[in-house]
């Protein structure tokens, strides 16, 4: 038997949250530097599995599976595709930064009870959900999947509900009810959603006789199982549900700006950047894959509803006078792109979905954590309270104006790439839909820019007037995802080499073909 | 050979990254940094360019592929450039301009404590801008397209400190993403009709696409460019841009960026002469223009304003020659070098004038200057006669044919547009010849320069001193040599170009000509041009020169002061955009807490029979997590039953 790979990519993370855990009270420093060894190492297992991977190869590869509960058919089963291997990557790519960024997030108060641990807590939480999305990207079997994609949701309750933003306007018992309100309502939405989506997974094994993604997907190709129409719309609609909630597309999205805001910065990045592309990643890999008539059958409507997304979400970042919650409706209108690339049903959209996530999932990390590290100089997250910051910390404003042009799409960083595939998938099917999509680059303009303009320019506010530029720390943490997002920007081939031929699966999946060139239809 | 044309686009490139990057121990050599990559990038243009001379007109298109940029299924995207004439004469014009500009830049931002920057954003223009023309597709031209888009952005707002610089900076960038929708849906219609973006092959395949496909291909195509080149209905970010330092007017909002709608047109003319209904969009464009702007510069008593107006129109005539089709192209490019030489050097004029002048920009508190700044009065004074197109300078060259060429358009729309630019020539002789008198001319109209303004926080230059009376005095020689270069262009490009038409047969292999035949001959055409011509200037020596101009502008008649607030298009945009879109945002923003937020948690609360307990449930993790167990086990013993009926 091979080395598990995907198994040991998941499980380091999860060893490093149990032994992050267990640093004693007084050392929590060993803990910060203790949870980012376990990451870096991640990291490093992360590329050995993109290393490992052949584009060229079967659809699943690094495939692992042992019997789990064999009553109910339900097996410990993974594998990974294109789309996977390039998430994987993403997730734990993104976290040692979410760490770093985070170092003095948890740092325990001089009079707090010694016993408490906040620091360990802290790190070995974002551990434990980085083990968990690597282990829903990797997991092929449906019940696996679905227990990773509720149990992800504790970690993040007690992150959002138990470290919140210190700067906050209100009081500190404000705060506090600010705090637990948002992490209550990410809770129960995400429960919500999960439950409905358990009901649908029952109701697969009920029709197919095992939660194998592989084996039902064979069956349904082959012909062996076929469902009821209804019966396939119903299961469909309980999963997309569950994935809409959590990545979130309009009318579900509201817990997000909630969780965001009240969230540290490195959480909200946590969440919007690699917890979210779970729901988004689960409608490629499972909704597409096991219900591809229902996928063609619903397609319509969420195509609108994504637009309604992206443009709804844009036009509410614009009047947002918070950064933080500004940025997130920036993601909820940014996960409308997502959502309308795999559902136009072309290989550049879903291509171009599938970057979009990759890169969305950075370009958000540098503008939250640039976003945090002004918000923890100065104590506040109103826009209003800023003032002329370029000229006390140019460096600061540099790079976070260089994530406000990645949000913005400006060609040159990597979310440009993957903005125009979607754009271009989209109108090849959907003509009108395209160019509506489309009016969404110059919302994301205004809000990028009238946030910058107010809170880097013009003259200096008194209270900012001291405010220190960038650390070294902090500006380790943005550097490299910079110049990642400058990278995959000008040369975005080797994402795009692994992503190929795991789109053109999906696209046999649902039986679609790209609509072919007027002149050639022509001939 | 062709493996040197990705080095035009490095050298400035890197200057841009080592300077941005580097950090203060740059700070004593960046400007030479930055100048001498700018230089260099010209030194291979030329090399090019002679090495182009050297072979038969219709091999002279060089190619370079680097690598893919977006390899997808069914979608490719090349790092690939097409250097053909086209490309060569703006490869030569920008980085040539852009050498001089950075020169002249080394002078007039002497005591800007952030002038590595500056070289660093100019470089970065360059970069961009040579990335635009020297694109062998559309999608990287794009990328050339939004990169001159940002560099602007970031020069218009250098002076960040103040509000009005922020904020013009911000408009110019929202209008052209404006015009950047017409780009991107221009890309997306090309590849569902020809599965390729790429210049060759889309021009190759123009037969096979029906006309209407080709027509909106055009449209899309002209709002981009009316966003980049500020034409009407995009022209409003123009004038506000003139808060750029003067250095990044004269280059990028006068001798280059702003040309690259026209660029992009002539670039795509196999396409416009394809679809004509399109072609008399652009035309109109142009024609309306070329008055919106000339009627604004006669109104504005702000020397760049004047020069921007200035600058709208003069694209105006290069619009409205690309619009004309193979008779204008030519001619339209042709007058976009001129006005890249005499348009240049009227902004860099002014800008030794604002430099000897406490940084005033009124042209009423100018007044007989010549006596003080000899070699800017001069050099000045010929762009001046240039753009006017006195016989004989570079401008009567290119406009006369311009004139030509839109009577050419044959019927009743050739007399209306011949007419239009023979009106358009008059009023340019009129502003141009205000700008002049007010500047140059006259009395001394000098005012104490005001007190360093507190509250925007602005540091005042080492030339500033409040409360004292400008002490005029001519520039340095790193600001006067450019001047005195451009000057040369101004006067001799025009008649280099004509003579024998080498321009003509320069750009034909790549643009196509066919010479118009215009309803009445040419000599009376020039002879009429030259007649409006000393009409306008007559007319404003008659206001300006024989009267003393009032040092607070009178209240003028109802058009003036229209003009003087751009027609109203700021009025107008306010109006119509920025209140109603404050009002929908804040609406928006109310009714998502309100009502989506609500009936979501209505619905959910009263489905999972939570009613009610949504506070209680704030109260803890445990009890909550336990109650939707419960809940779920309910639904999953529902569904399990529901699904055995099924």
């Amino acid at each position: 038997m091979s080395f598990p790979l995907l198994t040991a990519t998941a499980a380091l993370p999860a060893l490093g949250a149990v032994l992050t855990a267990a640093v004693p009270a007084a050392r929590h420093t060993a803990a910060k530097w203790l949870a980012l060894v376990f990451s870096l190492a991640t990291l490093g297992l992360a590329a050995l599995v993109a290393v490992r991977f052949d584009p060229g190869g079967a659809r699943y590869q690094l495939t692992e599976s042992h019997a789990w509960i064999a009553d109910f058919g339900v097996r410990y089963e993974l594998g990974v595709d294109g789309i996977g291997v390039a998430l994987i990557a993403l997730t734990a790519l993104l976290i040692p930064f979410v760490i770093l960024a985070g170092w003095h997030d948890a740092d325990p108060d001089q009079q707090s009870n010694r016993r408490w641990r906040p620091t360990q807590g802290f790190f070995a939480l974002i551990l434990a959900v980085e083990a968990m999305v690597i282990l829903s990207f990797e997991a092929t079997d449906v019940f696996l999947f679905y227990i990773l994609f509720e149990a992800m949701l504790i970690p993040m309750y007690f992150l959002i509900g138990g470290f919140g933003d210190r700067a906050h306007s209100g009081s500190d018992e404000n705060a506090a009810a600010q705090r637990s309100y948002a992490a209550v309502k990410f809770l129960l939405y995400n429960l919500v959603g999960g439950l409905i989506m358990l009901a649908a997974v029952i109701g697969l094994y009920v029709v197919a006789g095992n939660f194998s993604l592989t084996e039902i997907a064979e069956a349904r190709a082959a012909g062996d199982l076929t469902m009821a129409t209804n019966t396939e719309r119903w299961l469909f609609l309980g999963f997309f549900f569950a994935f809409a909630v959590k990545a979130p597309l309009w009318p579900l999205h509201t817990w997000l700006p909630n969780a965001m805001g009240e969230a540290t910065a490195p959480v909200a990045v946590l969440i919007t950047a690699v917890v979210d592309k779970v729901g988004t990643f689960a409608m490629l890999r499972f909704c597409l894959q096991l219900f591809p008539e229902a996928s063609k059958w619903a397609t319509p409507v969420i195509v609108v509803l994504a637009l309604v997304s992206i443009i709804y979400g844009a036009l509410l970042a614009v009047g947002q006078r918070d950064i933080k919650r500004l940025v997130a409706y920036a993601s909820i209108s940014h996960f409308g792109f997502i959502i309308l690339g795999i559902f136009a049903m072309t290989s550049q959209g879903q291509s171009g979905a599938t970057l979009y996530m990759v890169n969305h999932g950075i370009s958000t990390a540098v503008l939250m954590l640039v976003a945090g590290f002004l918000i923890t100089r100065r104590g506040s997250r109103l826009i209003a309270d800023y003032g002329g910051v370029q000229k006390v910390a140019p460096i600061l404003a540099g790079t976070f104006l260089i994530g406000g042009l990645a949000t913005l799409s400006l060609p040159g960083l990597a979310p440009f790439v993957s903005e125009f595939l979607v754009l271009v998938g989209t109108f090849a099917r959907y003509p009108a839909a395209g160019i509506v999509a489309t009016v969404g680059i110059v919302l994301a303009a205004l809000y990028v820019l009238v946030l910058y303009q107010r809170t880097m320019t013009g003259p200096v506010k008194p209270e900012v007037r001291s405010l220190p530029d960038l650390k070294a720390r902090e500006l380790a943490v943005v550097a490299p995802l910079i110049a990642l997002l400058v990278l995959l920007g000008v040369f975005p081939k080797p994402l795009t080499e692994i992503v190929d031929p795991a789109v053109r699966h999906t696209m046999s999946d649902v039986q679609q073909q790209d609509p072919r060139p007027e002149v050639e239809a022509a001939k | 050979m062709e493996n040197l044309i990705a080095l035009l686009v490095a050298a400035p490139l890197l200057g841009a990254a080592v300077l941005l990057c580097g950090g203060r121990r740059l700070d004593r050599y960046g400007h030479l940094l930055g100048t001498v990559l700018a230089a260099a990038s010209f030194v291979i243009g030329a090399v090019l360019f002679f090495d182009m001379l050297g072979r038969g007109a219709e091999e002279r298109a060089l190619y370079q592929t680097l690598f893919a940029w977006v390899p997808v299924e069914g979608f490719q995207a090349n790092i690939a450039f097409q250097l053909d004439q086209l490309s060569m004469t703006f490869v030569l014009l920008i980085s040539g301009v852009g050498t001089l500009i950075h020169v002249y830049s080394i002078g007039y931002m002497e005591h800007d404590e952030r002038r590595r920057r500056f070289f660093g954003y100019l470089n970065l223009f360059l970069a961009a801008m040579l990335l635009l023309v020297l694109a062998d597709n559309y999608l990287l031209l794009y990328f050339g397209w939004e990169g001159v888009g940002l560099a602007s952005y970031l020069l218009i707002g250098f002076w960040q400190h103040k509000p009005s610089a922020a904020t013009a900076a911000k408009k110019a960038f929202l209008v052209n993403r404006v015009g950047d929708i017409g780009l991107s849906i221009a890309i997306m219609l090309m590849f569902t009709t020809f599965g390729t973006f790429t210049f060759g092959p889309v021009f190759q395949e123009l037969d096979g696409a029906g006309e209407g496909t080709l027509n909106a291909i055009a449209l899309m195509l002209l709002l981009a460019a009316c966003g980049k080149s500020a034409q009407v209905p995009l022209q409003s970010w123009l004038g506000d841009a003139m808060e750029g330092p003067t250095p990044v007017s004269a280059l990028i909002h006068a001798a280059t960026m702003v040309t690259a709608g026209v660029y992009l047109i002539t670039r795509s003319g196999a396409i416009f002469n394809a679809a004509p209904d399109a072609q008399l969009v652009v035309v109109v464009v142009g024609a309306v223009t070329l008055l919106f702007g000339a009627i604004v510069g006669c109104a504005k008593d702000d020397i760049k304003k004047a020069l921007a107006g200035s600058t709208m129109s003069q694209i105006g005539y290069m619009v409205l020659a690309a619009g004309l089709g193979p008779i204008g192209y030519v001619f339209a490019i042709m007058h976009l070098v001129t006005h890249g030489f005499f348009k240049a050097g009227l902004f860099l004029g002014a800008g030794s004038v604002m430099h000897a002048m406490n940084d005033e920009v009124d042209m009423r508190k100018y007044g007989g200057l010549r006596k003080y700044m000899p070699v800017t009065f001069v050099t000045f004074g010929l762009g001046y006669l240039a753009i006017i197109g006195f016989p004989g300078l570079s401008g009567f060259w290119s406009k006369d044919k311009i004139i030509e060429a839109a009577f050419a358009k044959g019927g009743a729309e050739g007399w209306i547009l011949g007419a239009v630019t023979l009106l358009g020539a008059g009023i340019t002789a009129y502003y141009m010849t205000r700008v002049m008198l007010m500047t140059f001319f006259g009395e001394k109209r000098w005012q104490p320069a005001p007190a360093a303004d507190a509250a925007t926080d602005v540091e005042p230059s080492a030339d500033h001193h409040p409360g004292e009376l400008p002490h005029p005095h001519e520039s340095p020689k790193s600001m006067t040599v450019p001047m005195i270069v451009l000057a040369f262009g101004s006067v001799f490009a025009g008649a280099l170009f004509s003579f024998n038409s080498s321009f003509v047969h320069w750009l034909e292999p790549v643009t196509r000509f066919e010479h118009g035949h215009p309803p009445v001959g040419a000599a009376v055409i020039t002879t009429a041009t030259v007649v409006v011509l000393l009409i306008g200037a007559g007319i404003a020596y008659a206001q300006y020169g024989r009267k003393p101009v009032p040092v607070t502008a009178p209240r003028g008649s109802l058009l003036t002061r229209a003009a003087r607030r751009d027609l109203l298009q700021d009025d107008f945009n306010h109006v119509v955009l920025v209140r109603g879109g404050e009002h929908l945002t804040r609406s928006l923003v109310y009714l998502d807490h309100s009502l989506v937020d609500g009936v979501v948690n209505g619905t959910a609360a009263s489905v999972g029979g939570l009613s009610g307990r949504l506070r209680k449930l704030q109260n803890g993790f445990a009890r909550s997590y336990a109650l939707s167990m419960f809940g779920g086990t309910a639904v999953l013993i529902a569904a399990t039953l529901l699904m055995r009926g099924v």
